[in-house]
């Protein structure tokens, strides 16, 4: 009995874990209209409803959109600051740390308030562009701590050397850092593209017309149940798990070999 | 090499992330330090140094009740998730073949890339009188009336603790995975068992990543807005959900920023209470 | 206390590869042997089979008479000491020590003392309060031996112990393991790389080679008579020199050597460094050239290339004198016991 428990216990946390999920997608394809039982057979009618949703593929563009520049930004600042930091001795280095983490302690609503009360009263717009501010603040102290992170002697010693063979500042960073911490810079743009793709409380106070997919599904949800939203989180869900799938495959496995 | 043109080479490298962090997060908090000791006259905001708003936050009970709503339901969901979380993580990094482990975390945390509305709302659906779990029970027996288990504080824990079990049993078995496996071959071979094992030697070592894990639960638990609104019903609220209201109809935004300030204090303060085995840089 | 070991017919796979051959090995109880040999040879895996951290594929481990093959760790009356000492960071070395104790069910107070006793015969007497963090590597590695031998077992299994020292330390720590044991009376199994540390310490080496015993016996024994041409190589500087069987003796290019072998054909004789002299003597090597010479202290290190075999080089280390310059023109010679004949490809 002893040994058979893990393997209950385990099946029964997976049972739990994807008892949303499975009812999601299995639900999505109903042929009904409401996403409960009783299963009425198999049809793709909601997915062609959400393809056909101008609203919806909107908002999907508007959240690549925000997710990968924002990223990019987050990226480009964490890894700045990562190097200037690793690389030279500051005063202050320590409060600086400190200082671009502290975002990673602080729940999003209240980071997406501030900002929604600083912009307001200083008469700037809402848009697409201040949700992608907010989310390169709560990307950038991530983004920093995982390249950070990364940076050891084994490339400090390689710059060095790179410097001695005559290579200038801008070189060294583009031929010789970036590719040896190029899967922490890949794990940090992941993370972010992820964390921005699925944010919802920033992206809903700090835009006014535009929005996000999430914030787009949440007006949807005010409608009440319906296997078109069903569908819709099956596709988004689809989407991230491949992309998973494949920077599993991709990145990880090669760091590997 | 001359330390000032390296310096001057490291603080332009630094400035723009500082830059950045300053004016769109530090700046923010100031002023909405300030605006919590601001007060809202009818539809004008007049700046001062006035405690009415943490005045209110006390006296008024729907806001003080949304306080002691959400610190219960966050301890709650602390507590079981890592109750729950430990014993998974536990079976993937020691029963579970090592060539199997990357796969069964994976498959284990995979739900974690549903949007994080969707799944707030996959639960109901779950939870809802005509959904799975009530047809479930009342095809057993169990039941022969659907039981109300939506829109309740059970649903808003219940779709809570889904969510941080999959966060911690990455976090925990990432601790789990670090220990030496010598310290567990050294205590078995002294004589002990697995649950002395246990017991004396991995959760004490573990206990600084299961901390961390349960701190981060918090802090994410008790400043989110989406689950208890989906899931919670009307009958109470939670902090974040006060926070909107005032946002929403009567744009308070000194009220606002005055729970949000106070909702900061009890993070902080939680903080404080785990410090000595925190490590937010082991994470 | 102590108790005799015997292994008979061990075999183990992991997956496909055959880490240990038809092991067979008796260790009287109170012997110190050392496992001795390159990395991959199987010399941990044989320690983890007798801790009962791996059941052999085939194969039984008996313990003081008493089949012990898939008994688990602690169970057995054995303790093992880990490369990495494995203590536990968070207790103090007075728990660290007395853990095997709490396990058994011992009191505190009697543990506490039985613990500090320890740590007394490891010489770390008033230690009792640190953390392990606090201790250099040495000290930490006594305080593993400290717990591994306060539970009393009868066999005591050291992986690598000395490994991550530095050389006067280790030297150091030989004696004192070495000194412990004698005390003791208990077995001690130790795993080495290193063929001096074997020699320093070991009442008996086990020499093993790709999962099968190459050789074992006392050091000198191991050392002057190598069984295996591979034994020969690892105990120390071997110079190989080609030759052939006939019905007269062995054929080298310095002469007939009267050694017997029941293998036809090719053949290697060995010479150790150190057995070659200076001069005439019974089995005469003849003029050589010096290739390159340098001063070691107790001895002088010399390649030498002999004329009667020119695209050899001999390796001998001759006496601590003048250095011979590069050019110069030796005698060598050797007394017949000093080659050693094994199969070529051994």
């Amino acid at each position: 009995m002893m040994r058979v428990l893990p393997w209950l216990y385990l099946i029964a946390a997976f049972g739990f874990i994807y008892l949303p999920v499975g009812t999601l997608v299995l639900f999505s394809f109903q042929s009904g209209t409401l996403p409960v039982p009783p299963f009425n057979g198999p049809s793709m009618r909601w997915y062609a409803e959400v393809a056909a949703d101008d609203d919806l593929i909107a908002a999907l563009a508007n959240s690549l959109l925000i997710a990968f520049g924002s990223s990019a930004v987050a990226v480009m600042l964490g890894f700045g600051a990562a190097y200037g930091l690793a690389r030279h001795v500051l005063p202050g280095s320590v409060l600086m740390r400190g200082l671009l983490i502290a975002p990673l302690t602080v729940s999003y609503l209240i980071i997406g308030l501030g900002l929604l009360i600083v912009l307001t009263r200083a008469g700037f717009g809402l848009s697409l562009f201040t949700v992608a501010i907010g989310h390169v603040v709560i990307n950038l102290p991530l983004a920093f701590a995982i390249i950070y992170a990364s940076m050891g002697a084994q490339q400090h010693n390689a710059e060095r050397a790179a410097r001695d063979l005559g290579a200038g500042e801008a070189q060294v960073i583009w031929r010789i850092t970036v590719p040896m911490v190029l899967p922490a810079i890949a794990a940090a743009s992941f993370l972010s593209v992820t964390f921005s793709w699925d944010e919802f409380i920033i992206a809903f106070l700090l835009t006014r017309f535009d929005v996000t997919l999430p914030v787009e599904i949440w007006s949807l949800l005010r409608s009440g149940l319906s296997p078109q939203l069903n569908a819709v989180g099956s596709l988004v869900f689809l989407v991230s798990v491949t992309a998973v799938i494949l920077l599993e495959l991709f990145v990880f496995r090669k760091r590997r070999s | 090499m001359s330390l000032d043109n390296q310096s001057v080479q490291g603080w332009g490298f630094v400035t723009p992330a500082l830059l950045w962090t300053v004016a769109f997060f530090v700046v923010p908090f100031i002023v909405m330090g300030a605006m919590s000791l601001a007060t809202l006259e009818g539809r004008t905001l007049i700046w001062g140094v006035s405690l009415a708003n943490y005045a209110e936050i006390a006296e008024k009970a729907y806001i003080w009740r949304a306080f002691l709503v959400s610190l219960e339901i966050t301890v709650t969901v602390t507590v079981v998730a890592v109750i729950l979380a430990y014993p998974l993580a536990w079976i993937i990094a020691f029963r579970v073949p090592p060539e199997w482990q990357r796969l069964a975390l994976l498959l284990a945390v995979l739900p974690f890339w549903t949007s994080y509305v969707v799944r707030s709302y996959a639960w109901l659906l779950v939870l809802a009188r005509e959904g799975m779990v009530n047809q479930a029970m009342m095809g057993i027996g169990l039941i022969s009336e659907p039981v109300t288990l939506a829109n309740t504080r059970f649903a808003t824990v219940t779709g809570f603790v889904h969510f941080f079990v999959m966060l911690l049993t990455l976090t925990i078995y990432a601790n789990l995975i670090q220990l030496s496996p010598n310290y567990r071959r050294a205590a078995m071979d002294l004589g002990a068992s697995a649950f002395q094992t246990f017991r004396h030697v991995i959760l004490p070592l573990t206990l600084p990543g299961v901390v961390t894990g349960a701190f981060l639960t918090f802090v994410l638990c008790i400043g989110d807005y989406v689950t208890p609104q989906i899931l919670g019903g009307n009958s109470e609220l939670t902090v974040p959900q006060v926070i909107m209201v005032q946002l929403g109809r009567r744009a308070d935004f000194p009220l606002a920023s005055a729970l949000a300030i106070a909702l900061m204090c009890i993070v902080t303060l939680a903080y404080i209470l785990s410090a000595r085995w925190l490590r937010l840089d082991r994470l | 206390m102590t108790a005799p070991v015997s292994i008979s017919a061990l075999n183990h796979w992991f997956g496909a590869f055959q880490a240990l051959k038809d092991i067979d090995l008796e260790i009287g109880a109170g012997e110190y042997i050392t496992l001795l040999g390159p990395s991959g040879c199987g010399k941990t895996t044989l320690l983890s089979v007798l801790g009962g951290f791996i059941t052999p594929s085939q194969g039984t481990v008996r313990i003081d008479g008493r089949d012990m093959t898939r008994v688990a760790p602690a169970k057995r009356p054995t303790t093992t000491m880990f490369q990495d000492y494995a203590l536990f960071p968070h207790m103090t070395l007075r728990d660290n020590v007395g853990f095997g104790l709490r396990m058994a069910g011992m009191g505190r107070r009697t543990r506490n003392d039985r613990a500090d006793a320890m740590l007394d015969l490891v010489s770390l007497a008033d230690a009792g309060m640190k953390r392990p963090h606090e201790l250099s590597g040495g000290q930490r590695q006594r305080v593993a031996l400290a717990r591994a031998l306060a539970v009393e077992p009868d066999v005591v299994l050291l992986d690598e112990p000395l490994g991550a020292l530095d050389l006067k330390l280790r030297r150091a720590m030989q004696d004192e393991l070495k000194s412990i044991q004698r005390q003791l009376g208990t077995t001690f199994v130790h795993v080495t790389h290193d063929q001096e540390e074997a020699m320093a310490i070991a009442d008996r080496i086990v020499v093993m080679n790709a999962g099968q015993i190459e050789d074992h016996g006392p050091p000198m024994r191991v050392y002057r008579q190598p069984a295996s041409l591979f034994t020969a190589d690892f105990m120390g500087e071997m110079n190989h020199i080609p030759a052939q069987t006939g019905h007269a003796g062995i054929k080298t290019p310095f002469g007939t050597l009267d050694h017997t072998t029941d293998h036809q054909g090719p053949v290697v004789a060995c010479i150790r460094p150190e057995a070659i002299e200076l001069g005439d003597g019974p089995v005469q090597i003849g003029a050589a050239r010096v290739r390159d010479a340098a001063f070691f202290g107790t001895h002088v290190r010399a390649h030498l290339v002999p004329d009667a075999a020119p695209d050899l080089v001999l390796i001998a280390h001759l006496p601590p004198g003048d250095v011979p310059e590069p050019g110069a023109r030796l005698t060598l010679s050797a007394q017949q016991a000093a080659f050693h004949v094994y199969p070529k490809g051994d």
